[in-house]
């Protein structure tokens, strides 16, 4: 990974003069915010395909390299040059291993040519399943935030309504206050009606009371002045009424 | 650019001197050039998308040849033929 910062150096080079602040006010929107070269996100993507190697074994370059010099077949004329020579000087001695290197080696050449674009699709399932996953996180977390900005700005408009919400308030209040108010005054005129009556009640029991004493004392008095004589006078003097009064009846 | 920071690839036949006389022998700075060296092999062979044998494959060549050349006085002992 070094390698790919050597790679990222140059240009990353020039970002790293910063521009001088113009003034102290805008110092926090012309403030350099990475002071190294390095950034972490977003990570260039994977190279597709490792360096090209020829046989497994030997890399490209080693045949471009020779390629002006000797043609194409120059490399492989170097190989069986120097494998010859190994094996003739014997630097590269014959025994019981090589055959065990050449028996291991078939093996496994066999192995890789058959079983080898099985494993590397399954290896690319197993990657793409992988990103798929990290993929639809990052999805997610996106669309929640989007979800929580709508919300947000649902919130600001909702704000507004504020004022319409004071006003009912204020209009409650207002309401209430205006109840209790005329409820107490009910009170107060309640109670100052109940004392009057109760005075208004009593003068007229007392009235009464003095009315019916009068008539009492009035009767008691006059039965007592009527004399044994004079009732005596006003039973003949109503016999007389009588008897004058069914004359006059019976003579019509 | 400037000699010291080529790498060793860039490098000409004839500068490979000054080239070698410019390098760290520290015990750190050896460490850091095996570490680049072989993160530069891991990023091109190994740590790609689609990789085939070639990555390991290079690494345990590699080992064979080291090993033999380990072992080469053992081996030397069974020659066949004494004169070359």
């Amino acid at each position: 990974m070094l390698s790919r910062l050597v790679l990222r150096a140059a240009p990353a080079a020039l970002r790293a003069l910063p521009p001088p602040p113009v003034a102290v006010g805008v110092l926090h929107a012309t403030r350099q915010l990475h002071t190294t070269q390095q950034s972490l996100a977003p990570l260039p993507p994977l190279p597709e395909k490792g360096g090209e190697v020829r046989h497994g074994l030997i890399p490209e370059e080693f045949f471009q390299f020779l390629y002006p010099k000797t043609g194409v077949t120059g490399p492989y004329m170097l190989g069986t040059g120097l494998i010859l020579y190994l094996l003739s000087k014997e630097i590269y001695v014959v025994n019981h291993e090589t055959v065990a290197a050449a028996c291991i080696l078939s093996v496994i050449i066999y192995g890789i040519k058959k079983f080898g674009p099985d494993v590397a699709a399954f290896a690319d399932k197993l990657n793409e399943e992988k990103m798929a996953k990290a993929l639809a996180v990052k999805n997610e977390a996106i669309e929640g935030l989007q979800a929580a900005i709508e919300e947000e700005k649902k919130e600001q408009w909702r704000v507004e309504g504020r004022s319409y919400l004071f006003d009912a308030k204020r209009n409650n209040v207002a309401m209430l206050l205006e109840a209790n108010y005329r409820e107490r005054l009910m009170m107060v005129y309640n109670e100052v009606k109940k004392r009057l009556d109760y005075q208004v009640a009593m003068q007229t029991l007392k009235r009464q009371k003095e009315q019916d004493y009068m008539i009492q004392w009035v009767e008691k008095n006059v039965v007592q002045s009527i004399t044994p004589q004079q009732q005596k006078e006003s039973i003949a003097k109503c016999i007389l009424d009588l008897k004058a009064l069914s004359r006059s009846a019976q003579a019509a | 650019g400037p000699l010291s920071e080529r790498p060793l690839m860039e490098v000409r036949l004839g500068e490979l001197h000054t080239w070698i006389s410019t390098c760290d022998f520290s015990p750190q700075g050896l460490l850091g050039a095996v570490q680049k060296a072989w993160n530069s092999y891991y990023a091109k062979y190994i740590n790609v998308r689609r990789g085939g044998p070639a990555g390991i494959s290079m690494l345990l060549a590699g080992y064979c040849l080291l090993s033999y050349s380990w072992n080469y006085q053992h081996f030397k002992r069974h020659r066949w033929r004494k004169y070359h």
